[in-house]
């Protein structure tokens, strides 16, 4: 594959045909002196021949690239023997073009190199070679075209600015597109997978049931045979986790908006606040290092000392350090609402005498109440969809139980353990990742909905 | 009349209002004190969090930063390294080193016989000291029947030692480091002979499963290839689709529905990310795993909300009169906002940009569903190769079970934060240089 090599050659050409289309307009022109015949500034007509050059040339390079490797493969597997290929199954025929595939490129192959693999191969390498020559002059075949093209058509009545104002036009919206894409592209992705799923495992054992043990045991008389992906100790699981790390987040978050926007200095806030932003700006897997090998140990032993069973793996440690993450979120959310309700309603409040703790509980916390709860719906969707600190904290075991100090598992733990390693895309084990997976966004896309929402309208009550 | 409803209250000893102010304000005064208190705790425990959490890691990783070496006068015999004398680089690197370090470790602690002694003695230095010698006779084959004074990786669990991470009070069947072991050891302080020096292997090194040998390094270029792809894909898109949505876009359902999109986008959980490349890059469109090009794939779509979002704050700040100066000499709409308000609007784009570079550079979980989790200890040359990023590193480490990886999960982690420390603080200051109040 030399696709990023031909990828500069093709700016290259761009670069040269701007140079082009620039010389060429003022040529038509009749010279420097003569451009303000032209319709537009010569850099247009540049521009005009870059892009002629440039953009049917990349279409068929990002076609090109990707589906080289799908005709390559499929044209080796009908060059196939029919005695290589003979009662094989779909994954049987994947890992001998795989094979092929590394025989040809000088990896190392999986089972014994036979003469007809070898001929497999080099036909793969030949048919390789040849779509790689292929692809280069067909390129730079259109490059080349197109700047012909503008060339031929650049003349001092070419509209070429407008011309290149509407491409660039037509660039920002498929840009655009590109967020309604990502949706679409999550959604199906999930959904695909979430289907074959389901076909195997019922909705309601995945929604109802209370066992969850994914591994499925190689032979059918061990325990375990079947598995069983009953899902709701996960979600109790990420619920308790979500549920401790709001119980510290909210209070600490809140009083230290309410302690910064209403009693602090501006000095003191100048240098509090981003002190505690930095909270926010810290990986997740920082913070899933502090928990499993500090917090958790802590707790441990402070459990011991006053003779509670504690798991080296608990809740309550992934919780904890999940609500001092979420803590800046919170402050930082509350703190906007906060500011934004009106000075006035402050100003009668302390006319009639009310203290400012007084002012802050009965008239600016009523008014900055949906703003807040927006803002806690949201930190209860980052908490949920949170997945370092759990995994690297909560446990793996599958544990219906409300104890914090259990080892607990969740969601995105599940989906974590699922997906690395090996994956498996006809057995239910890689599948119910997906089912997870869909769950999860759902449950957070209801959740960022109405929070939204509801900020958004508290807003606007304001404006 | 009016002066006789006026006394009558007089008259009759009754509570006025202000009594009953005065008789309250007490009790709110304490309420008023012990609210603020609260306010106070709170921001000092989250203060406390903050120092916390990097007294922790800096205190478990600075010591990562040295590493334990043991001095040994090594005789390069030429018997094992090159029999025939013919100095053929395929010899060189071929023979058995293990010998050389045998033969050194045995000259200096004469006295310990026994195979299990002696695998025991062979165990202070690094499996990888044989390596280490080899380059150092490939690079000047002239070392070859010489003998000179050689500093040598000492193993993970002597570093260990050295560094007071293994309790030297502690019976010794409960012990890593048996107690002839601690005797070797302490005549080798007492001689000069084991020293802690700076930690090269930690900055040039790929990942290792000796804590001794496992460097950052693989892990960087992984980070800093992924990284770049991740900016080169996504700036120029949120930039357009900022322009667009800001300056460009129609009122209508279709920009209400891409608004929509990217605000929920961006508070979408990361983890889901991971899946859409799984189940597209991946599977779909066939994109190599475990790569920088895949994870840049998935951390560009991850991070477009947040840049955009940005983008488009800092277009909105630009005053409507600078479009409209620049429309009434003539230009087009999109010269207008190319030649003028996007420039005026660039500091606050990068700076959305670097935070969400920041935030690219340390995600974790979605980069584990597309394999970058494999263990590589190869450097990556490519985009196309093999890699694993900084985070990921941190996470593989902080799993090992090893103690000598503890404190290189956390000098990992200090690495980390200094990266994302210095890309904020350049926001920051980028802000500030070139804000404009208008």
């Amino acid at each position: 594959m030399q696709s990023p090599v031909l990828l500069l050659v093709l700016l290259g050409v761009m670069a040269l045909a701007y140079w082009f289309g620039y010389k060429r307009a003022i040529s038509v022109a009749g010279g420097v002196n003569r451009i303000k015949t032209l319709h537009s500034l010569p850099s247009y007509y540049g521009l005009y021949a870059a892009l002629w050059a440039g953009l049917p040339a990349l279409l068929l390079l990002g076609f090109w690239v990707g589906f080289q490797d799908v005709i390559v493969t499929s044209l080796v597997e009908e060059e196939l023997p029919a005695e290589m290929t003979a009662g094989l199954s779909a994954g049987q025929k994947g890992l001998l073009l795989n094979d092929i595939e590394n025989l040809a490129t000088g990896n190392i192959v999986s089972g014994e190199v036979t003469p007809a693999l070898q001929a497999a191969a080099d036909n793969y390498a030949h048919l390789q070679g040849l779509a790689d020559i292929a692809l280069w002059s067909l390129v730079l075949a259109v490059a080349l075209g197109g700047l012909a093209l503008a060339w031929k058509r650049t003349h001092p009545k070419l509209r070429a600015r407008n011309r290149v104002e509407s491409t660039l036009m037509v660039i920002l919206v498929v840009f655009s597109s590109i967020a309604i894409l990502t949706t679409l592209g999550i959604l199906l992705s999930v959904i695909f997978e979430s289907i074959l799923f389901f076909q195997k495992v019922s909705v309601t054992e995945f929604f109802l049931g209370s066992e969850w043990s994914p591994q499925i045991a190689l032979r059918a008389d061990q325990v375990g045979a079947s598995g069983a992906f009953g899902a709701v100790p996960l979600f109790t699981g990420t619920l308790l986790v979500s549920l401790i790390a709001m119980l510290i987040a909210v209070p600490i978050g809140l009083m230290a908006a309410i302690y910064l926007s209403e009693y602090a200095s501006a000095k003191i806030r100048a240098i509090t606040k981003p002190v505690l932003e930095v909270l926010a700006g810290i990986p997740t897997v920082v913070y899933g290092f502090f928990a499993a090998l500090t917090v958790a140990p802590f707790i441990r032993d402070l459990g011991a000392a006053i003779g509670l069973e504690v798991a080296s793996e608990s809740a309550l440690a992934a919780g904890l350090v999940m609500g001092i993450m979420i803590i800046p979120f919170v402050s930082s959310l509350s703190d906007d609402v906060i500011n934004a309700v009106p000075q006035a309603m402050r100003d009668g409040s302390y006319a009639l005498g009310a203290t400012r703790s007084e002012t802050i509980r009965k008239v600016i916390f009523p008014a900055a109440l949906p703003g807040i709860v927006g803002g806690i719906l949201l930190a209860v969707s980052r908490a949920i969809g949170e997945t370092m600190i759990v995994v690297m904290a909560a446990g793996m075991s599958a544990n219906l139980t409300w104890n914090p100090l259990e080892a607990v598992t969740t969601v995105t733990v599940q989906m974590v353990t699922l997906l690395t390693g090996d994956q498996e895309f006809d057995s239910p084990k890689t599948l119910a990742a997906f089912a997870l997976g869909l769950t999860l966004f759902v449950v957070t896309l209801i959740l960022n909905v109405i929070a939204l929402h509801i900020v958004r309208k508290y807003r606007e009550q304001y404006e | 009349m009016n002066k006789q409803t006026f006394d009558a209250p007089v008259e009759a000893p009754a509570r006025r209002t202000i009594d009953t102010v005065n008789a309250g304000l007490q009790r709110r005064y304490a309420a008023e004190k012990r609210f603020r208190l609260l306010g106070v705790g709170a921001v000092i425990l989250g203060l406390l969090f903050v120092a916390i959490l990097f007294l922790d890691i800096v205190g478990k990783g600075y010591t990562a930063f040295q590493q334990t070496y043991i001095q040994l006068p090594i005789r390069f015999d030429p018997e094992v390294i090159d029999p025939t004398g013919t100095r053929a680089p395929d010899t060189l690197s071929g023979a058995d080193y293990r010998k050389l370090v045998r033969a050194a470790l045995q000259a200096r602690f004469p006295e310990v016989s026994g195979r299990r002694n002696k695998r025991a003695l062979y165990r202070l230095l690094s499996p990888g000291v044989p390596q280490q010698l080899r380059e150092r006779v490939l690079a000047d084959p002239g070392l070859i029947g010489s003998e000179s004074d050689v500093w040598l990786l000492a193993d993970d669990d002597i570093d260990m030692l050295v560094k007071g991470h293994i309790d030297r009070a502690a019976p010794e069947s409960e012990r890593r480091v048996k107690d002839r072991t601690l005797a070797w050891v302490d005549t080798l302080v007492a001689d000069n002979r084991l020293e802690k020096k700076f930690n090269t292997t930690f900055f040039s090194q790929g990942a290792s499963r000796e804590p001794e040998l496992a460097g950052i390094a693989g892990a960087l270029m992984g980070s800093l290839y992924t990284l770049a792809l991740t900016l080169l894909f996504s700036f120029p898109i949120a930039v357009g689709v900022a322009l667009y949505l800001e300056e460009f876009a129609p009122k209508n359902r279709w920009t209400d529905l891409i608004e929509v999109n990217i605000n929920n986008l961006a508070a979408v959980p990361s983890i889901v990310f991971g899946l859409l490349g799984l189940a597209v890059f991946i599977n779909f469109f066939g994109v190599p795993r475990s790569t920088p090009l895949i994870g840049a794939l998935v951390l560009t779509l991850m991070t477009l909300p947040t840049i955009i979002i940005a983008g488009r704050a800092a277009l909105t700040s630009v005053p409507p009169s600078i479009r409209e100066a620049a429309l009434g000499v003539g230009a087009s709409p999109l010269q207008a906002r190319l030649h003028h308000v996007l420039p005026a609007a660039m500091p606050g784009m990068l700076t959305g940009t670097i935070i969400g570079m920041a935030r690219a550079l340390g995600e974790t979980a979605p980069l584990l569903m597309i394999g970058m989790v494999a263990f590589i200890v190869d450097l990556p040359r490519e985009v196309t190769d093999p890699a694993t990023v900084l985070p990921v590193q941190i996470y593989l480490w902080a799993d090992s079970p090893e103690r000598g990886f503890v404190e290189r999960t956390s000098a990992a982690i200090m690495v980390l934060l200094g990266f994302l420390i210095v890309m904020n603080l350049t926001a920051v200051l980028l802000r500030q240089k070139f804000e404009r109040r208008w």
